[in-house]
């Protein structure tokens, strides 16, 4: 022991003193010092857990609103197709019953103008008849009046004076 | 980056320059031009009663200390400043005693009190010595270091930016002793219970270890080379250990699953060993600590030394010799960074290995 280098000999007081300040060190860091750093550290690691969990949740709610906005789209374009169609069908609809219209009344309007043109026409073949009697009843009287030599050559003028005014 | 590397470089150098004042200083001080390096460097790791800074020509420059000695004749507790006593011896010449106290060389200069029948007996010495003052200073530092980054925290929550610069480094470290050594070799079990020791056991050996490559006042001191230091840390942990250890902890020790006659007749054989094995961990962490860090600073003081051994032979022995314990010096000062992390290291992960080795859990067969 007495030939020991001054490091390798026992110390009363320093073993007492580095007693007394590791305890002191000990209590004072492990009441203050490293729980601050550790629990930080630790609630730190939870809550970047915990934002890659909300941020992976976020995605798959993203994912799911995408192609909820696609079904919409391609419902939208669905209703719009429909709805072009009807309102070619509609329009179809209209423009055939307006020419049915039309022809109808195209038919009704060349109905009318054939009767009237019948009425015309009996009218002028009325007049015409008159215009032929009063025609003949003048030839006649001219007739009377020339030559009344032969009654039939008579009545064969006539007859041909009437066939000519008839044709 | 490249500052603090700059910095480092400039404290490495200030390290062996004043180092190879004191060493030269403490040449001059005792005999002529004879230098004994066994006797420097072992003066330069001992503890003493007062913190030597310089001495030239004769005069020295040091921090005195206070003595606190218990007196074995009368029981009483002595305060003094050890230059009060140093004075006082110095005038009385020969032999004087200050209170009956004197600095025994015969036992490494520890104080020793002169009873009336002439014989010189150990008095109770809690002084504060270069050592303890030491240790002070790591645990202030410490403490400085921790709570100034615990108000850091105290300021913020877990949704703010993580910490960077001093703070950062502080959490990094910590976190690597937690999760890497302290969660890993305890076990995720128990783990919790013994962090604090641990860190505390890391944080001091490492800053320790450091403060012991600082040439001058605030460091310096051989503290983690120093037999009772690095026993009681060791000895914290054999406590820690066997105290916490578990009934299967026990079983393995005195009932392992070993044939009947290596455990019970003739001999408990491994019983024995284990028993043995109980105080042979803790001595090995013991040893391996005060080892490494006291080889150090002697390489350190050794390679001081050597530059004076050169002058004395001659002044191209002196400049070669310069140049090469330059070297030397800046590259044993590189490794001992090196060391006083790594055996922080090792004896916290050991710390935590046996801590958990105490922790068995049931085998399942």
């Amino acid at each position: 022991m007495e030939n020991l280098p001054s490091v390798l000999t026992p110390d009363l007081g320093l073993l007492f003193w580095m007693f007394l300040a590791f305890l002191v060190v000990f209590l004072i860091l492990a009441k203050w010092g490293f729980p601050a750093i550790v629990n930080m550290v630790e609630e730190r690691k939870a809550f970047i857990d915990e934002s890659l969990k909300n941020a992976r949740a976020a995605n798959e709610k993203l994912a799911g609103i995408q192609a909820e906005s696609e079904q919409i789209l391609r419902d939208a374009s669905q209703q719009q197709a429909q709805i072009l169609k009807e309102a070619m069908e509609t329009r179809d609809n209209i423009v055939g019953e307006a020419q049915h219209k039309a022809e109808i009344e195209a038919a009704k309007v060349l109905e009318d103008a054939k009767a009237k043109i019948e009425v015309e026409k009996q009218a002028a073949l009325a007049e015409i008849r008159q215009q032929v009697a009063t025609l003949s009843v003048q030839i006649a009287e001219k007739v009377l009046l020339q030559q009344l030599s032969s009654d039939a050559a008579q009545q064969q003028l006539i007859d041909r004076l009437l066939d000519e005014a008839e044709k | 980056m490249k500052n603090s590397f700059k910095y480092l470089l400039l404290l490495l150098l200030m390290t062996f320059g004043l180092s190879a004042q004191n060493a030269m200083a403490s040449d001059e001080g005792e005999e002529s031009k004879e230098i004994n390096i066994p006797e420097i460097v072992l003066e330069h790791l001992a503890d003493s009663y007062e913190w030597h800074i310089a001495s030239y020509e004769g005069k020295h420059l040091s921090i005195p200390l206070p003595c606190i000695v218990r007196s074995s004749a009368t029981g009483e507790w002595n305060f003094f400043l050890s230059s009060t006593m140093e004075e006082a011896i110095h005038e009385g010449g020969e032999g004087a005693t200050y209170k009956g106290f004197f600095f025994d060389a015969d036992h490494h200069g520890k104080i020793y009190e002169r009873l009336a029948d002439g014989s010189s007996v150990r008095p109770i010495d809690l002084s504060i010595t270069k050592s303890v003052m030491q240790i002070w200073i790591v645990v202030f530092v410490l403490l400085a270091i921790f709570l100034s980054c615990a108000r850091w925290y105290k300021k913020r929550d877990e949704q703010s930016d993580a910490p960077s610069g001093f703070v950062g480094v502080i959490e990094m470290l910590t976190m690597a002793i937690y999760d890497g050594v302290i969660r890993a070799c305890v076990g995720e079990k128990h783990y919790k219970k013994f962090a604090p020791y641990l860190l505390t056991v890391f944080f001091f050996i490492l800053t320790t270890n450091i403060l012991g490559l600082l040439p001058i006042f605030p460091g310096g001191a051989n503290v983690t080379g120093n037999i009772n230091v690095t026993f009681f840390l060791a000895f914290c942990t054999m406590l820690l250990v066997n105290i916490f250890g578990n009934k299967e902890y026990w079983k393995e020790i005195f009932w392992p699953e070993v044939p009947l006659f290596l455990k019970a007749y003739p001999a408990p054989l491994i019983p024995v060993i284990e028993v043995v094995g109980i105080f042979t961990k803790p001595f090995a962490l013991m040893v391996r600590l005060f080892a490494n860090m006291m080889a150090g600073h002697a390489i350190i003081l050794s390679f001081t030394c050597v530059i004076f051994l050169g002058w004395t032979l001659g002044t191209g022995m002196g400049l070669g010799l310069n140049a090469f314990s330059g070297l030397m010096l800046l590259f044993m000062n590189l490794v001992e960074v090196l060391v006083a992390f790594v055996q922080a290291y090792v004896f916290t992960l050991l710390s935590a290995v046996f801590i958990g080795l105490a922790h068995p859990e049931h085998h399942a067969e």
